[in-house]
């Protein structure tokens, strides 16, 4: 342990007399005694005796700098220390490691902070406007040149988007029509009106859940990896590396992506409305419908528009499900949380495009009376 | 030296983030042919004057002239014209993950000539075995060292044969030896090939071992501090700093 004695000479110095082992462990005590004991002789010199340390680390030095640093130079002596940790204590400059701190950085008033944000909001939205562009061009250029169109990448990403998210969609899809099923049927009991839970099934997933549901999916499984995939490749300058061969990232990343979506988000949304459907069939069976009235019931209630609805919506969100999640790679500045921070961003802000464009399909199929 | 002798010409380059001035009105040339290393400390912009010199950031002001054309200002199909004359390995080899070796190769010469698969692949093949990788062109980047990376990433460069090749830190993180045939790789290609090669390292044996022409960059006078060959500045040069560097001192020596 580390103690620490206190006393004064005849002439006129105070002497803290240091002993004992000086390192992390057991230094807390004595150093804030020994400043307390410095600040409690103002004007007197000090004299650090260090004669019984037995052994001091870098926390020890530390104590030792931060009590030469109490006062102004050459008031605060260290005696006696031992010569191979006054080799130590020599290494510093007591008055640079005090000049050494680095200011800290100018904090932004509130005001100035709501700025920033907002100048950064302005600048993404016009990311995103520029990317569009560039998307749409790179898309147009692709459909006028389909020769151009990387087709291998275009086949593994429609397996990946696609192929390998049909236990996922099927399983959501399946429980929904299930409990939207089961839900309704109960209080509907009540008037004997079970029978109508068909149409509600039917026209819910068919015009509104079936492409949204799907569509969510989606972006929490394919936008996160687009964005992660592109966002890792950033990182390791392998976007670089195409810009420099004269590549387009955008036509050579994002067009095979986009393309990808376009196919596969229509099929599975398809495949959704199926699955939902029987679901909801099965969970009816319980409540004495049988498959042969669901059918026919759905089908009297659910007319072709209804499902264009629904299916015209699930294209428009293969596109922005795509489009943002590349768009959130080719941001991803560096650093090692970049790449999550990317996926991260390339769900959120595709689920809200996703809410505020089927906000915006709703409006337009209410004017359309459709 | 006669001015067709100038292949790459930067002038008044002036480089930064936003309104801060990294490095100010730097010019100089590189020769056709030689082997030009820019060197500088850990932070001192040289990897910045690479980005600049490959038209991957723009420049506060000045211009970068390679081959007479400004890759600055140019754009669209005058910008791939330059491009074409460059080839780049970045630090990491930055080779597509999930293309072989072989593919790697391949994709510059299927994206601009319009030979046949077959004769792309004799290319590429050719190239892979040029830095000494013939038995790994059906490997993915992950499946082989880091040496090997950026050896393939160098035949991915040279695949449309640029007249110059830009290589960022080379050497770095590779042990001495890999480091040594790396440099005897470069050397080679520019005796054999007449290629231009343009380094940013800090290695200072490979400085010594292929390096014709060095120029030093450092933050303090955000520009160059000397140029010339390696050697003569390693023994003769006037400014400390750059004398510490050749010879390997700290710049403090603790008490």
């Amino acid at each position: 342990m580390a103690a620490l004695a206190i006393s004064d000479t005849t002439d006129g110095r105070r002497v803290l007399a240091l002993s004992g082992r000086l390192d992390a462990n057991s230094i807390r005590r004595v150093w804030a005694e020994g400043r307390e004991a410095i600040a409690a002789a103002p004007g007197k010199p000090v004299v650090v005796d260090a004669a019984n340390v037995e052994y001091c680390d870098g926390a020890g030095i530390a104590l030792l700098v931060d009590l030469i640093a109490q006062r102004k130079a050459g008031d605060v002596q260290v005696a006696n220390l031992a010569p191979a940790f006054e080799t130590l204590l020599q290494q510093f400059d007591v008055r640079e490691v005090e000049r050494d701190q680095d200011p800290p950085p100018p904090r932004r008033g509130s005001i100035a902070e709501v700025g920033v944000i907002a100048a950064g909001m302005a600048q993404d939205i016009r990311e995103q406007i520029v990317f569009v562009g560039e998307a749409a061009a790179a898309l147009g250029y692709a459909i006028v040149h389909p020769a151009s169109i990387r087709w291998k990448d275009v086949w593994r990403i429609c397996e990946r988007v696609g192929a390998d998210a049909l236990p996922i969609v099927a399983l959501i899809s399946f429980l929904l029509g299930v409990i939207l099923a089961f839900q309704s049927a109960i209080p509907m009991r009540r008037f004997g009106a079970e029978i109508f839970v068909a149409d509600l099934i039917g026209l819910a997933m068919l015009r509104e859940l079936g492409p949204l549901m799907t569509a969510i999916l989606l972006a929490g499984r394919s936008g996160a990896a687009f964005a992660a995939e592109i966002g890792t490749m950033t990182v390791n300058q392998e976007v670089d590396a195409l810009t420099t061969m004269g590549l387009d990232p955008v036509r050579f990343l994002v067009t095979p992506r986009i393309i990808a979506a376009l196919l596969m988000t229509p099929l599975l949304t398809l495949f959704a409305d199926l699955i939902s459907l029987a679901g909801g069939a099965i969970t009816l069976q319980s409540f004495s419908i049988p498959y042969v009235t669901f059918i026919h019931e759905v089908e009297g209630i659910v007319d072709y528009s209804d499902f264009m609805a629904g299916f015209v919506k699930s294209f428009v969100f293969a596109v922005l499900i795509a489009g943002i999640g590349c768009l959130r790679g080719l941001q991803t500045s560096a650093g090692a949380s970049a790449v999550g921070d990317a996926a991260t961003r390339a769900v959120v802000s595709g689920i809200v495009l996703l809410v505020a464009v089927d906000g915006v399909f709703a409006v337009i199929y209410y004017l359309l009376d459709i | 030296m006669a001015s067709d002798d100038v292949l790459i010409s930067v002038r008044d380059l002036t480089v930064g983030y936003g309104d801060v001035a990294l490095l100010e009105h730097v010019s100089f040339d590189v020769r056709r042919g030689e082997i030009f290393v820019i060197l500088g400390g850990s932070g001192s912009g040289k990897s910045t004057i690479l980005k600049h010199m490959i038209g991957l950031n723009e420049p506060l002001a000045g211009s970068v002239l390679i081959d007479g054309a400004d890759i600055v200002t140019a754009s669209g199909d005058a910008r791939r014209e330059i491009l074409r004359k460059i080839g780049v390995m970045y630090q990491s080899g930055a080779l597509f993950g999930s293309m072989t070796l072989m593919e790697n190769v391949r994709l510059p010469l299927e994206e601009y000539t319009d030979l046949e698969p077959g004769e792309i692949d004799l290319i590429a093949r050719m190239k892979l075995s040029l830095v000494g990788l013939a038995l790994f062109t059906g490997h993915l980047p992950a499946e082989v060292s880091g040496g090997m990376q950026k050896r393939a990433a160098i035949a991915r460069a040279m695949a449309l044969d640029p007249m110059i090749l830009f290589l960022d830190e080379p050497s770095a993180g590779l042990d001495p030896i890999t480091s040594a045939e790396l440099d005897a790789l470069i050397k080679r290609l520019s005796r054999n090939l007449g290629v231009t090669f343009v380094i940013v390292t800090h290695e200072l044996p490979s400085i010594f071992a292929i390096a014709d022409r060095v120029i030093m960059i450092d933050r303090r006078v955000k520009g160059i501090v000397a140029e010339g060959d390696p050697r003569k500045l390693r023994d003769e040069a006037k400014d400390p700093w750059v004398r510490q560097f050749f010879n390997r001192e700290p710049e403090r020596v603790p008490a």
